[in-house]
């Protein structure tokens, strides 16, 4: 434990922290553009140099000096003050100051630095250096002559992307970050690159001047794009969303996010629905209507319906309270016709440890090997891909998948295709994994075939022979995909005792024993040509999307950036979403609709506020009150005795980009899938 | 040690055949006493050699100047399962230096046996010579060498019969600059861009390929046989005093009538050393404008300090500039010295690496500065702001690029400012 000093103030330090980062754990200031602390250190900008007393007869770049016993630095010397000057002159004399027309502007290292370290005017009187602009693709544009250097957006793409697309190019003042060869940065991580850019060089291309950044109103809360639940901040201006940001949660998401999660954002303002509409009789056609016209319809419709006739599908991005009232209403029903998982994955929601990601995603960190089988990673959840590649990074170890072999961006051996090479896998080393602290990871996807309860069974068997369940280890984990999955199977919402299941439900559409079906932002099936047409379907949701074409009658509800709501994780983390912006035109929040519709049916559900329906949710599933803290899951056996199929497994997103409702409604992720995935299928398919 | 000095005696030259007049060949080479009872040296054991090498005071050829023994010691003494690696740094690029293109060229063998030596002292069982990419007869000359040395059992396995094992790589640069700056040249060698990286951790610690590394000129490398063959004791009576001791290859061009390279005693005069062996000034001594006595990075010296001064690594700092690589370049009175260190400064825009701030705005920013001042085309404030940006950039960069795109403005600043000012007065009335 090193003991420094700095500026008179002692601290004992841990041994490798470098002077910047002891000096950040004093309260210290020191200026940085270059330095980030989830990358690698270049000490390119010069920015942090320090004295140390006694030292070196030349001041030193704090982020790159380890502390040493007994060291005496100070910053804030005179040596130390004109270095800062001077280097900050530097920066500046070929950097454009168009601040009033960047985007960066207001949010701006460079700017900030320049008021609290620089000279208040130039003494360069020469022309200023031009860069061209690149072109990155549809997510960052580039405003090339402001780029600093510091080469972090080369280091993120390289090491936390691991798609080392960028390069600093040429020598001396010459030198410009670029792809060298014209090609798009291809990763699914890249709107990162905007946040780590100190300057206005990279910038978001969607925003591109469409507000300043201390005229939005910040909220924080929680995404629904996939099942890791990451943090974000939603900036908004009047009751629109103007942008997406990563908040920190070291063990969530860090401080990245998707491109999904940051970019669809303009999903949110197309193909809503803004008023109930109710389907025509005679034309066939959705005619809008008052919320009355809607909840009328919907009483004269159920009337006479039994229990056992009704259903209810819950889509991928509904928070946890309307499934809870919705799954209360169905109760008063006496109907157990009901399931979250419409993509037909099966999971036995009796056994948490079962369909959760027990390890918890920081807990990637500490596996020695890891087994990924049937997903990709990189397209399912990025940020756990990006969590797989920085343990790869750290300790280099062992990595297999089992599945399709697509570029996860770190090296992998590819151990088989299907359930048998599992079973073999498992059977050939069993007892015999060197590894502490083995990881498995099984995509949903898997689950969505016939066979899921036995493959459920197969993997515990093979987890238990690989060693992944230790004492204070559980190595087993779900790479779910839909937001709402993990909270909807915590508190139960599938088919009781007598229920149907999805499949059964729509098949029982056809069949009519099913006369009512309430999709609750249902969306992820093709519910047009799937639903028998003699079933009464009311939709519920914010899209005009596949339930919605389906629809007999539309209530207008909310996205996840217009309402409070509860979201688990796939570890089975509960965390808050807050509301950013209302929902437009008449749609509600949607536990309140199926509320307000309880009580036109006469079957008034207990609860007026949230407050009250979270009380009641609770008290039943009591590990969901404690926001933020995951509930680790007892392992207990799970799955069904039965056959597996041979047929090789299938990774379910076949287009990162178009993944839900809002997704699809994005202009931008349209862009995103022509630029990155429609182009290179293509050059596949001409390739072959 | 006077003025009146006698020339260094021919029995103690180290390059005897540094101009090349008898073959560079293994055969010529040993009948000048290369590879003589190498293995003998070998058997007095690691410590030997470096304390042998601490007594010499030879210090680094390469232009810091930093104390070779001493920078061999810090390799670990014990292996921890990294092996260790000796880099020969051939990318010699300093402008108005060949010293090593001539060792290179006309005494291989001297390198290789040094790397040997150093090699083994070092605990390192391969050696790497970097080369600059132009030195493209100079790489086959090494080459050749290499080839005759592991014919005759010299190197490879149970080198020269000492029992050491040891390889010999010639690797060829393409031909940058920094590339000649230790780390910058071991992320050349491992086949990235040609950056500097940060120190610590030094070579020593981590260098090639992580592993323990010493970086070592051309001209440190090929002297240390001769060193330990004749005694620390020898070396270290030759030269000016215990800590420039020995003797030193010079490199004279410019205004001189016979450019040269010449070794000459550390610590000899740069009157005598130029007067003696390059033939006089150009028109004569008092024709001598300035004088850059290491290299284009080091400040330059106007004639009153050129008089008197001592070739040597101390008696230059004294004098505000340096021994850098012993690269002398006389200026004669026709010389616009402006001019010609405005192209300096040309020459350190165009080789910054442009990985660090000062260095990679500031060397641009000065020779656009210098060359208005070339035309006179500035204010006299200008030269005070130039004299701080180059402060600005003096030690607040990676590695040492950056001072040495100051030094020569620094010292065109410290000596010919009047000259400078001279030039602002005449535009200015042109311009009127």
């Amino acid at each position: 434990m090193p003991k420094i000093t700095i500026n008179g103030k002692k601290i004992d330090v841990a041994p490798g922290t470098s002077i910047l980062q002891a000096a950040e754990q004093l309260g210290i200031e020191i200026p940085r553009f270059c330095y980030h602390d989830k990358l690698s250190v270049p000490a390119n900008c010069r920015m942090c140099l320090v004295e140390i007393e006694g030292g070196p007869p030349k001041p030193v770049a704090s982020c790159a000096m380890a502390c040493g016993e007994g060291m005496v630095v100070r910053t804030d010397s005179e040596v130390v003050k004109k270095a800062r000057k001077g280097v900050m002159e530097m920066l500046l004399i070929n950097h454009p100051l168009d601040c009033p027309i960047c985007d960066q502007g207001g949010e701006c290292d460079l700017q900030d630095q320049a008021m609290g370290y620089g000279f208040d005017r130039s003494r360069f009187a020469e022309n200023k250096r031009a860069v061209p602009d690149k072109e990155l693709g549809p997510l960052i544009k580039t405003v090339m002559t402001r780029c600093i250097n510091c080469t972090r957006c080369v280091r993120f793409a390289e090491e936390i992307a691991g798609t080392p697309v960028l390069g600093q190019m040429n020598r001396g003042e010459d030198a410009e970050i670029g792809t060298f060869i014209d090609q798009l940065v291809q990763t699914e991580l890249s709107g990162n690159l905007i946040d780590i850019c100190p300057v206005g060089a990279l910038t978001s291309k969607p925003y591109a001047f469409k507000a300043r950044s201390w005229e939005l109103r910040k909220t924080e809360t929680i995404d629904v794009h996939d099942a890791v639940g990451s943090n974000i901040r939603i900036d908004a201006r009047g009751r629109e969303v103007m942008r997406v940001l990563p908040r920190l949660h070291e063990d969530v998401n860090e401080e990245w996010i998707s491109d999904r999660t940051r970019f669809a954002y303009d999903g949110l303002n197309n193909q809503r629905i803004d008023r109930p509409y109710i389907r025509n009789k005679d034309s066939g056609k959705l005619v809008e209507a008052t919320w009355d016209e809607a909840f009328d319809f919907i009483k004269t419709k159920l009337k006479g319906v039994k229990g056992e006739q009704m259903a209810a599908l819950v889509g991928d991005l509904v928070e946890l309270e309307s499934i809870v009232a919705l799954k209360d209403l169905l109760g008063k029903y006496a109907s157990e016709n009901m399931d979250c998982r419409t993509d037909g994955a099966q999971f036995d929601p009796a056994q948490r440890a079962g369909y959760l990601f027990n390890s918890t995603i920081a807990g990637i960190e500490e596996a020695d090997a890891i087994l990924i089988i049937g997903a990709n990673p990189r397209w399912e959840a990025p940020l756990i891909n990006a969590r797989i590649r920085k343990t790869w990074m750290e300790k280099r170890i062992p990595i297999g998948v089992i599945g399709e072999a697509v570029d996860l961006t770190y090296p992998y051996h590819h151990a088989g295709t299907n359930m048998d090479d599992l079973v073999k896998l498992a059977k050939d080393y069993a007892k015999k994994v060197k590894a502490e602290k083995p990881l498995i990871i099984v995509g949903s996807g898997v689950f969505e075939r016939t066979d899921g309860m036995a493959i459920h069974q197969a993997l515990y068997d093979a987890a238990e022979k690989l060693g992944m369940i230790k004492e204070g280890w559980n190595g087993f984990n779900i790479l779910h995909r839909a937001a709402s999955r993990v909270g909807a199977l915590d508190v139960g919402f599938v088919p009781g005792k007598k229920g149907k299941s999805f499949k059964e439900i729509v098949d029982g559409t056809k069949d009519g024993s099913i006369k009512a079906l309430y999709l609750l932002g249902a969306d992820e099936f093709p519910a047009h040509s799937e639903i028998g047409w003699k079933t009464f379907v009311i939709y519920q949701g914010h899209h005009g999307d596949h339930g919605a074409a389906r629809a007999d009658v539309i209530l207008p509800g909310s996205a996840y950036s217009e309402k409070d709501g509860i979201y688990v994780n796939m570890e089975g983390r509960p965390q808050l979403a807050k509301r950013a912006v209302f929902p437009p035109g008449e749609a509600r929040e949607d536990w309140k609709i199926i509320r307000a519709l309880s009580a036109v049916l006469n079957k008034t559900l207990p609860y007026d506020t949230q407050a009250q329906l979270r009380s009641r949710i609770y008290e039943e599933w009591t590990h969901l009150e404690n926001i933020d803290v995951v509930a680790q899951a007892q392992w207990k056996k799970f799955g069904k005795k039965g056959k597996t199929l041979k047929a090789d497994f299938v990774n379910p997103v076949r287009n990162f980009y178009l993944t839900n409702a809002i997704c699809r409604a994005s202009d931008t992720m349209k862009a995103c899938s022509e630029s990155f995935v429609r182009q290179t299928q293509d050059v596949l398919e001409a390739a072959e | 040690m006077t003025n009146e000095k006698k020339m260094l005696r021919d029995e103690d030259r180290i390059f005897t055949n540094i101009y090349g007049w008898a073959g560079a060949d293994l055969k010529a080479a040993k009948k000048r006493g290369d590879w003589d009872k190498t293995a003998a040296l070998i058997k007095k054991g690691r410590a030997w050699i470096i304390d042998e090498m601490k007594a010499s005071g030879l210090r680094g050829r390469g232009g810091a100047g930093f104390p070779t023994g001493l920078k061999w010691s810090f390799m670990p003494k014990e292996s921890d399962g990294r092996p260790h690696y000796l880099v020969v740094n051939a990318d010699e690029s300093e402008p108005g230096t060949c010293k090593d293109r001539d060792i290179l060229r006309n005494e291989p063998h001297k390198l290789l046996e040094g790397c040997l030596l150093a090699g083994f002292a070092m605990g390192a069982h391969a050696a790497y010579i970097y080369i600059r990419g132009e030195f493209f007869n100079e790489g086959s000359a090494v080459i050749k060498a290499i080839e005759e040395a592991y014919d005759a059992g010299l190197l490879g396995k149970n080198a020269a019969g000492s029992g050491w094992d040891f390889d010999i790589v010639l690797h060829r640069g393409a031909g940058a600059y920094i590339c000649g700056e230790e780390t910058a040249l071991i992320e050349s060698i491992e086949g990235k861009k040609g950056q500097p990286r940060n120190k610590p951790p030094f070579p020593a610690m981590a260098g090639l390929y992580s592993c323990p590394t010493t970086v070592n000129n051309v001209e440190t490398i090929a002297v240390a046989p001769t060193i330990l063959r004749r005694g620390a004791s020898w070396f270290s009576d030759l030269g000016l005093n215990e800590k420039n001791a020995g003797t030193k290859l010079f490199c004279i061009s410019g205004h001189v009538n016979q450019p040269c390279n010449v070794e000459e005693e550390m610590g000899t005069t740069l009157k005598e050393l130029i007067e003696k062996h390059a033939g006089g000034v150009r028109g004569g001594w008092d024709n001598l404008l300035a004088v850059i006595p290491g290299g284009s990075s080091t400040p330059c010296l106007p004639k009153e300090i050129c008089d008197s001064v001592h070739m040597d690594f101390d008696s230059l700092r004294e004098a505000g500039s340096g021994l850098g690589t012993a690269g002398v370049i006389v200026m004669d009175k026709s010389t616009d010295i402006i001019y010609a260190i405005a192209r300096l400064s040309y020459f350190y825009k165009h080789e910054s690496c442009g990985q660090c701030t000062p260095c990679r705005e500031g060397a641009g920013w000065l020779w656009r500065v210098m060359t208005r001042m070339v035309q006179g085309n500035a204010t006299v404030d200008e030269i005070d702001m130039l004299w701080e940006v180059t402060k600005e950039i003096e030690g607040h960069t990676i590695c040492a690029l950056g001072d040495a795109a100051a030094w020569p403005v620094q010292g065109l600043i410290r000596h010919f400012r009047p000259e400078m000012e001279k030039r602002i007065m005449e535009y200015r009335k042109r311009a009127a």
